[in-house]
């Protein structure tokens, strides 16, 4: 389909039209609100992915419309065609970037902050001389230890996990430490009432009361652990990998290779964080904001 | 949260000097570990050079000349502290401020790039907080991909805007504080949905039994009740930013900033450049969301927890 061919006079109404269909439509689906199971989803969930398609759809036309050209942005047909094409080098970037240097670094990161927050949660003196420097990790850009990182560990995914595991520790410790601290006086009067010594009211009331912070720490470090594994890549890496793909084909102007590059970088990232939300849902049941009602 | 736990634990009524000591003492004693950590680390990383470059031809060397010569390498793996602060000095006095080879001058550059894009962000996406408030339909629609972005590593896009607005011929300062402003709007924007819709039905009626108007109870209800919400994400937004801004820095090659800094310092294995560039960022971060965390104590005195 050529828009050129119609013509400019037909195009602007047209494509006014279209919008004003698009408005109508979201606002009488968001406006939507049956109280039976079915007309609420389709409120929820349908709203947003109808809105969607119409971004998608304008997005189409009008690159196509106004010939944008391809570096600027291209048309999401275009970006479809290149994830199609570049499947082979895509997967081997989605291994690399995030099976590797994502996934070992968050459990390496994640598993360390943990660790780390149950053995000084007994020690107050270390708490208070630990809790500082991270909140100042918060506020220090730690993605810059990346190039130190790709010296030490070399090109491969060690130096990313790395980069990842640093950046995700001081969340993890901080949360835990705070979910730790949240059971309170009664339930753990009611422990040693029942004779549970330290270990046993860790594992049975401290840890699973701890639970809701471990995984709010969980999926904030699970977007951290992209950013710090992408922006790792920047500073040298293989021959394979989202962040390397996404600024050697940016270099050349491949700009359909990129953003399919970023779609898959942004289904790992939501895909990533819909496993911890589903993973929380199931471990944390007994929480109010999980329960309903 | 750290004063929750201090304030559990704080014994009654110490003297001034134990306070002192409860309140820094902790602090103090953990960065000293950290200090003599990295001492040793420093040996134990650049002994290997050291001793097959320099002290391989000198027999009977001992641990002293090995922490000697480890603690001042040209290009170590791991410089010592005082390397570090000993350049980050020299990068500041010995050469003029506009200088490139002052790291001021590259201070500056990422900075207002950072704060340029902060106001960016954190206008549009004031703006599209409120809109999302008041309209029904974009709350329903545009408010969960809002949300859903969050989840994505958006700084993946840099590259591309830095590629893009360059071949439409903005270079410099622009194109990175997009990328910051990109960082900063969607916790903005979140926060202070949330903030917007934190008055009660309470607080509303009573503003209605005023016959307060629609706008009137927008700023003098909804905009101060969603002061404490909005001043956390500005201070999350602003160090986002900053990594924003050094991050549109690195795919470039850029000639000034602190991201170039770090980049070329990769290049030409000068850790201890690395280093100071890495020691002026944090210091920047802390900077930055100290004059934000300094602004909401101005703005909303009373209110602290």
């Amino acid at each position: 389909m050529n828009l050129n061919e119609i013509g400019l006079a037909w195009l602007v109404p047209g494509l006014l039209l279209l919008l004003a269909l698009a408005v109508w439509s979201v606002r009488r689906l968001a406006a939507f609100d049956a109280h039976s199971l079915v007309g609420d989803a389709l409120g929820k969930y349908g709203t947003p992915l109808l809105f969607g398609a119409w971004v998608l759809l304008f997005w189409q036309l009008l690159t196509q419309a106004f010939d944008v050209p391809r570096v600027l942005l291209p048309a999401p047909s275009l970006i479809a065609q290149s994830l199609a094409a570049g499947w082979g080098v895509l997967a081997g970037d989605f291994v690399q970037t995030v099976l590797h240097s994502v996934l070992i670094g968050l459990v390496l990161g994640c598993g360390l902050g943990f660790a780390t927050g149950v053995l000084i949660d007994r020690s107050p003196f270390l708490q208070r001389g630990l809790l500082p420097l991270a909140a100042l990790a918060s506020t220090v850009p730690l993605v810059g230890i990346a190039p130190i990182m790709v010296m030490w560990f070399g090109f491969d995914w060690h130096s990313k996990a790395a980069v990842v595991v640093l950046m995700t520790f001081f969340p993890m410790l901080v949360n835990t430490l705070a979910g730790l601290a949240e059971a309170g006086h009664m339930e753990r009067d009611l422990m040693r009432s029942y004779g549970a010594g330290y270990w046993r009211t860790l594992f049975s009331l401290r840890i699973p009361v701890a639970l809701p912070f471990v995984f709010n720490a969980l999926k904030i470090n699970s977007t951290l652990a992209m950013i710090g594994a992408i922006v790792a890549e920047f500073f040298g890496s293989p021959t394979a990998g989202l962040g390397f793909r996404i600024s050697t084909e940016a270099a050349r102007m491949n700009m359909g290779l990129v953003w399919a590059a970023i779609v898959v970088a942004a289904l790992a990232g939501s895909l990533l964080y819909g496993v911890l939300g589903w993973v929380e849902r199931r471990a944390t049941f007994w929480h109010p904001s999980v329960r309903r009602g | 949260m750290a004063d929750v736990l201090m304030a559990r634990r704080a014994p009654t009524e110490p003297s001034f000097a134990a306070a002192q000591w409860q309140r820094f003492g902790p602090i103090v004693t953990v960065l000293a570990i950290v200090l003599m950590l990295w001492y040793a680390a420093a040996v134990w990383l650049n002994a290997p050079q050291v001793i097959e470059r320099v002290l391989s031809n000198q027999p009977g060397w001992g641990a002293a000349d090995l922490m000697r010569l480890t603690w001042a390498m040209e290009r170590p793996v791991l410089p010592a502290p005082h390397q570090i602060a000993l350049d980050f000095y020299s990068s500041l006095v010995d050469w003029p401020v506009d200088s490139p080879r002052n790291l001021l001058f590259h201070t500056y550059v990422t900075a207002s790039a950072t704060l340029l894009g902060f106001v960016m962000g954190s206008v549009l996406g004031a703006l599209l907080a409120v809109a999302i408030v008041h309209s029904r339909s974009l709350d329903r629609s545009l408010f969960p991909w809002v949300i859903a972005s969050q989840t994505v590593p958006v700084l993946a896009i840099a590259p591309i805007i830095i590629v893009i607005l360059g071949s439409m011929g903005l270079t410099g300062l622009f194109p990175k504080s997009i990328i910051s402003a990109y960082l900063c709007f969607f916790p903005v924007t979140v926060a202070l949905v949330k903030g917007l819709r934190s008055p009660g039905v309470l607080e509303l009626e009573l503003l209605h039994t005023y016959a307060a108007s629609a706008p009137q109870a927008f700023w003098k209800l909804r905009v101060p009740a969603s002061l404490p919400f909005l001043f956390p994400a500005l201070r999350v937004g602003i160090a986002a930013g900053l990594v924003g801004a050094i991050v549109g820095e690195l795919p470039t090659g850029a000639q000034a900033g602190l991201g170039a800094r770090l980049l070329t310092g990769s290049y030409y294995g000068n850790t201890v450049q690395i280093w100071s560039a890495l020691v002026m960022a944090s210091l920047l971060g802390l900077a930055l969301t100290g004059a934000v965390a300094l602004a909401e104590r101005w703005l909303t005195p009373g209110m602290k927890k």
